[in-house]
């Protein structure tokens, strides 16, 4: 039986350090594609990017949320083992969401969106898509992007734009997004304005 | 096998790091808005920058070159004994150079140079709370954060106007970031304000005492509170730098005797020792090859 021993970091002070950088990096610079240098190997459903991420930044403070995919004992054994993080089944308790897919993505608003008093409370969703690039062009504006930018991933959810929208009308309130594949990052914080076009 | 214990890399532990690394990601994605976080007891005291020793801590990596300034000075105590610090627990590369930099810690300047893409700035911050002497209440100045109620800081800069025929606060300078949040800039010269508006790097703020931690992410805009009639300027100094000759750069003034005689300096030495080098004297400096 898979007990979740396996994987994870082997370096662990210098791979999560890399892993934050990345993470950071893609934040701070919006609709970049940031690389993970230092990735950890993928587990089960999880792929090495959600990997990488999940032990760059759980741990037994920060309650998570999975998708339907990973809530298998191997990938709870792993999380339980690695990071010690409480896995909880409310979108709106979550601190950081891994989801496998856009179609295992609850609406973003059901996540928690922390209050007008605190909105660094709100959830930081995790979603791994098919590809960072060749999907619909959209333009992204805001803190971080010098004038506008270009992003193109695939696999976002269904009116993503719209429910980006109203994600945005709710600032200071509001969840985080980070797009993870092909061994990097794109990050989306809640400042940024997304639209269809060139 | 090593015998002696080691600390751990950059001296703080792992969950604290991810505690803090999580705080700085909510602090990047909402510009302004102070993050509450655990912070910890460091082998130095409150003052000496334990917010800006936290935040370098849980960002920096064995590639990074760490340059550490206290009021723009390389050289002074709070300045090298962090950059021993970080030598020490970190192993990593340190320099004066600000081009060379990839984080600059600082203690209440900006770097004259123009900080470039990828660069990280960390402010040591001893008050975060820009409306803090106006409203000594946490909960109170949190809700006038929520509700974006920032009138008591426009009376109090009117109140300069009233009291001295202008806006008398000269360090600290209260800043709109982003068009939302009201943030205080450390005590930094309000010289040092326009360098903050849509910077190419990212900039980040630990007050270890006060448990907060925000951000500004590049490109971000940063506007100093004024009125249309009293529009917000900065410092203006009437000679040059006495060692390199430099203007529109910030200045110290050092007292020479105790018949009123004195001069003014680059506050940034970097930037002074680059203008000497590259040949620019100014009145009461030597030219470089006779002062070897």
């Amino acid at each position: 039986m898979d007990i979740g021993l396996e994987g994870g970091f082997a370096d662990p002070v210098l791979q999560s350090q890399a892993g934050f950088r990345t993470i950071m990096d893609a934040l701070a610079n919006p609709g970049t594609v940031q690389n993970f240098t230092k990735s950890a190997l993928a587990h089960g459903a999880l792929t090495a990017e959600l990997v990488s991420t999940l032990l760059t930044l759980c741990d037994q403070d920060s309650p998570i949320w999975l998708s339907d995919s990973l809530r298998h004992s191997d990938v709870e054994a792993f999380v339980a083992f690695h990071t010690g993080a409480p896995i909880v089944r409310e979108p709106a308790r979550a601190m950081l969401a891994f989801a496998t897919s856009a179609a295992e993505l609850p609406e973003l608003g059901q996540f928690n969106l922390g209050t007008q008093e605190y909105p660094d409370r709100s959830t930081t969703i995790v979603l791994a898509v098919p590809a960072l690039s060749g999907g619909d062009e959209l333009i992204t504006r805001g803190p971080g992007i010098r004038d506008h930018g270009h992003i193109s991933p695939l696999g976002l959810p269904e009116d993503f734009i719209g429910q980006w929208a109203d994600n945005r009308e709710l600032f200071p309130r509001g969840i985080d997004l980070l797009l993870v594949a092909d061994g990097a990052v794109l990050g989306l914080p809640r400042t940024t304005r997304i639209a269809e076009g060139h | 096998m090593n015998a002696v214990a080691q600390y751990n890399f950059a001296y703080l532990d792992e969950q604290t790091k991810r505690m803090i690394r999580r705080a700085i990601l909510k602090a990047i994605a909402i510009p302004g808005y102070q993050v509450p976080f655990s912070s910890r007891e460091m082998p130095m005291p409150y003052g000496w920058g334990t917010g800006g020793v936290q935040v370098t801590a849980s960002i920096i990596g064995p590639q990074d070159v760490l340059k550490v300034i206290d009021q723009g000075a390389d050289d002074t105590t709070n300045a090298v004994s962090i950059r021993a610090f970080f030598a020490k627990v970190a192993q990593v590369e340190t320099t004066t150079h600000t081009a060379d930099a990839t984080i600059i810690q600082t203690r209440h300047r900006i770097p004259e140079k123009p900080l470039g893409r990828g660069q990280i700035l960390v402010y040591q911050v001893p008050i975060p709370e820009p409306l803090r002497f106006l409203e000594p209440r946490e909960t109170e100045t949190r809700k006038m954060h929520a509700l974006e109620e920032y009138g008591l800081m426009h009376v109090k800069l009117y109140e300069d106007i009233a009291r001295h025929g202008r806006i008398a606060t000269t360090y600290a300078y209260p800043v709109k970031v982003e068009g939302r949040y009201v943030m205080d800039p450390s005590p930094t010269p309000k010289f040092d304000n326009p360098k903050m508006h849509m910077s190419e790097a990212l900039q980040l703020f630990g007050a270890g005492r006060e448990h907060r931690i925000y951000a500004v992410p590049p490109h971000t805009e940063v506007v100093s509170l004024d009125f249309e009639d009293h529009p917000f300027e900065i410092q203006h100094f009437e000679e040059p730098c006495a060692l390199c000759g430099a203007e529109q750069v910030y200045l110290d003034e050092v007292i020479l005797d105790d018949r009123g005689g004195h001069m003014y300096v680059c506050s940034d030495t970097d930037n002074c020792e680059e203008r000497r080098e590259a040949g620019h004297v100014g009145v009461l400096g030597t030219p470089q090859e006779a002062a070897e």
